[in-house]
């Protein structure tokens, strides 16, 4: 085996140019590939990170049939004493949760005393809150950073549309549940940004401020938002609490819990999403490159050589002999690639985090792209580049060993 | 004993409607330790013959033996075998392996081929380069040194997996006439040390003039044979 890569090689080293060009190719794709790999990595992770840090929670638990509505946030489809009770057990049951936080959502109208406009409002715990939702604070980009009782958070687009400061006294008045209004005053404490870009109306206030305004005494929750401690363990973390709220059935036998990821919650999901396919079609288009690359190389290198295959089959090398040689120049060619294109990712990546490439997301500016390349990313985009090299060079290899030797010996 | 033995031995080409019968039911006999030569016009069959003995190529019917195996029956992997324990070719172009050094391609039947112990492989590979006169060039590549040189080193490469015969087909077409006398030479000397048989197809009188037996090919046909000078072996 050694004996023939040696020969394999000095073939390649014979064909330098083309060799180069090849494996230089290769290389190029690798490198595109892994630098995309990281890159887009990193930006889908910033992107699921601002989400669902500043504003949604990794998962989320509604009342059956309140997503569906949530446009008018019902008031009707909240979870009661009850339920809730269940559910902080349930929550508590799961190690890896590391936070949750419940809200009472309710649409209202927003007034400062000259004109009004309606709003979404969120009562939450402020130390709840800020322990599930991390970011929430770094929103407030006016006032202080917290959220006070008889303070309000108020969107952006309501403090430039009604021209509301900091400290301004306002109000606001919502229907409650049996069709009664009633208004609360509060202090402007601070002015938040949404996430995904001006328009958000979401305005948010303490949640006892909230149960006043709608007149309930005993806690009522439109939403509970949920941090687990690892990331990546999302989805077993969302099966598990599912599990076990659903033993939770209403009185048609239907479960009362509905346990949504972010995914499900956010149509950011659709562009990680898309992230991931581009991922995929840029490593088809790797495959392909390393395919008719190697598979071009190796015709060529067959059809120059008929008559030295003409002689070592006429001296006795075995059509496996022959078969190996060339599978093994395709192979050499994939690796020198694969290894070149291995090098060239990585520091590409290292000069990426070293330039601190920064992009805006939404409203946030300044994110500083952080690519990182994973083993296991480089293992695979190596080990499929150099099966796909063997696999392109098996047609002509094979080609190779079943020449008859006469007529390769008379091939001029 | 034969070392080979042809009974009506034919060879049909078919290109498309036409029929070439390269080969008209050839039927002889030669002794091993031969040194013999098929001459003949061109297009007589000469090259078609020697693939054919040389187990490169198949008759279109009849049986040849060769050291006493029926190599006409041999499928493509033995006759592959058959050729690396028991041939030793040499042709009219070299043919040696660009890649691989004078001493390289002389060792390469033993190494790709026949997997013999890499002391014993230097050892042959040397003391045949010292014979042919090409062991203080065995580091250089086949670019490196003259036709007469590399025909050299491709009598080295045939006989160092001590083949019962080595087939040259035109073998000093590209020398000159004074390194195809060397060349010549040389051969005969090896046939003289190791008892093989050498046998050439050749228009070339300096052989014509060498060889102990000669057959004349005529369309396909063996017209005659002649036992010339030595003719010790007929
Ligand atoms: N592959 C082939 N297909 C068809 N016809 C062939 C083939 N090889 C040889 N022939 C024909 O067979 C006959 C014998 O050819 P061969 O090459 O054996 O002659 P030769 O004696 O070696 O000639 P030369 O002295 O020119 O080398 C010729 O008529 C040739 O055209
Ligand atoms: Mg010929």
């Amino acid at each position: 085996m050694i004996k023939l890569f040696k020969i394999a090689i000095r073939n390649l080293i014979r064909y330098k140019r083309r060799t180069l060009m090849t494996s230089t190719l290769i290389a190029i794709g690798v490198l595109f590939v892994l630098v995309f790999i990281a890159a887009s990595g990193s930006f889908k992770n910033l992107m699921i990170g601002q989400i669902t840090d500043s504003m949604l929670g990794h998962l989320q638990v509604h009342k059956r049939g309140y997503m569906a509505s949530i446009d008018s946030l019902p008031l009707t489809l909240n979870l009661n004493a009850k339920a809730i009770k269940k559910l902080e057990i349930a929550i508590k049951k799961i190690p890896e949760i590391e936070a949750y936080s419940p809200r009472i959502k309710f649409g209202g109208m927003f007034s400062n005393f000259v004109e009004s406009s309606n709003i979404r409002m969120n009562g939450v715990y402020p130390e709840k809150e800020i322990a599930c939702i991390p970011l929430f604070l770094s929103r407030i980009n006016k006032g202080e950073k917290a959220i006070k009782k008889g303070e309000i958070l108020i969107p952006e687009l309501l403090a430039t549309g009604l021209k509301v400061k900091v400290g301004d006294a306002v109000v606001v008045i919502a229907t409650n549940r049996d069709g009664s209004v009633n208004g609360k005053q509060f202090k402007v404490g601070g002015i938040i940004e949404s996430v995904t870009g001006p328009g958000g109306r979401d305005g948010y206030v303490h949640i006892e401020d909230a149960m006043e305004i709608l007149r309930i005494d005993e806690l009522e929750i439109s939403e509970v938002a949920v941090r687990v401690k690892d990331f990546s363990k999302l989805d077993s973390v969302s099966n598990s609490l599912n599990r076990v709220l659903s033993q939770n059935l209403n009185k048609q036998g239907k479960p009362v819990f509905d346990v949504r990821t972010w995914e499900k919650l956010s149509p950011f999901y659709n562009i990680a999403r898309m992230i991931d396919i581009m991922t995929i079609f840029i490593k088809i288009m790797l495959i392909a490159i390393v395919l008719i690359s190697i598979m071009n190389v190796m015709i060529m290198a067959v059809y120059e050589r008929i008559r030295e295959i003409g002689t070592i089959a006429a001296i006795g090398t075995m059509p496996e002999k022959i078969l190996s040689l060339f599978l093994i120049e395709g192979l050499s060619l994939g690796v020198t690639g694969v290894i070149v294109g291995n090098l060239l990712a990585l520091i590409a990546v290292f000069l990426m985090n070293i330039i601190e490439i920064t992009f805006n997301f939404g409203r946030q500016t300044g994110f500083i792209l952080a690519p990182e390349l994973k083993a296991g990313n480089i293992l695979f985009v190596s080990a499929v580049v150099i099966i796909v090299s063997v696999l392109a060079a098996l047609q002509p290899a094979f080609k190779a060993s079943r020449m008859e030797p006469v007529e390769a010996l008379r091939h001029v | 004993m034969s070392l080979i033995m042809a009974k009506n031995l034919s060879k049909t080409y078919y290109s498309g409607e036409i029929e070439v019968h390269a080969l008209k039911s050839l039927s002889f006999e030669i002794k091993p330790g031969s040194f013999m030569s098929f001459i003949g016009p061109s297009g007589s069959g000469k090259t078609t013959l020697l693939n054919i003995i040389g187990c490169l190529d198949k008759p279109t019917s009849g049986s040849l033996k060769v050291a006493n195996v029926l190599t006409s029956d041999l499928t493509r992997r033995e006759a592959a075998a058959f050729r690396g324990e028991n041939l030793g070719f040499i042709f009219q172009d070299f043919n040696l392996i660009p890649v691989l050094t004078v001493f390289e391609n002389v060792e390469y039947p033993l190494l790709i081929v026949q997997n013999v112990p890499a002391r014993e492989r230097r050892e042959r590979v040397i003391s045949l380069l010292d014979k042919v006169g090409m062991k203080d060039q065995m580091n250089k590549f086949p670019d490196q040194i003259s036709g007469g040189q590399k025909q050299r080193v491709a009598v080295a490469r045939a006989l160092v997996s001590n083949p019962k015969l080595v087939l040259a087909d035109e073998p000093t077409a590209n020398l000159d006439s004074k390194t195809a006398f060397m060349v010549i030479d040389i051969m005969k000397k090896m046939r003289d040390e190791f008892g093989v048989t050498f046998l050439f197809s050749t228009h070339d009188p300096k052989i014509v003039g060498e060889v102990e037996t000669l057959f004349t090919l005529e369309d396909g046909m063996l017209s005659s044979r002649l036992d010339g000078k030595g003719g010790n072996n007929d």
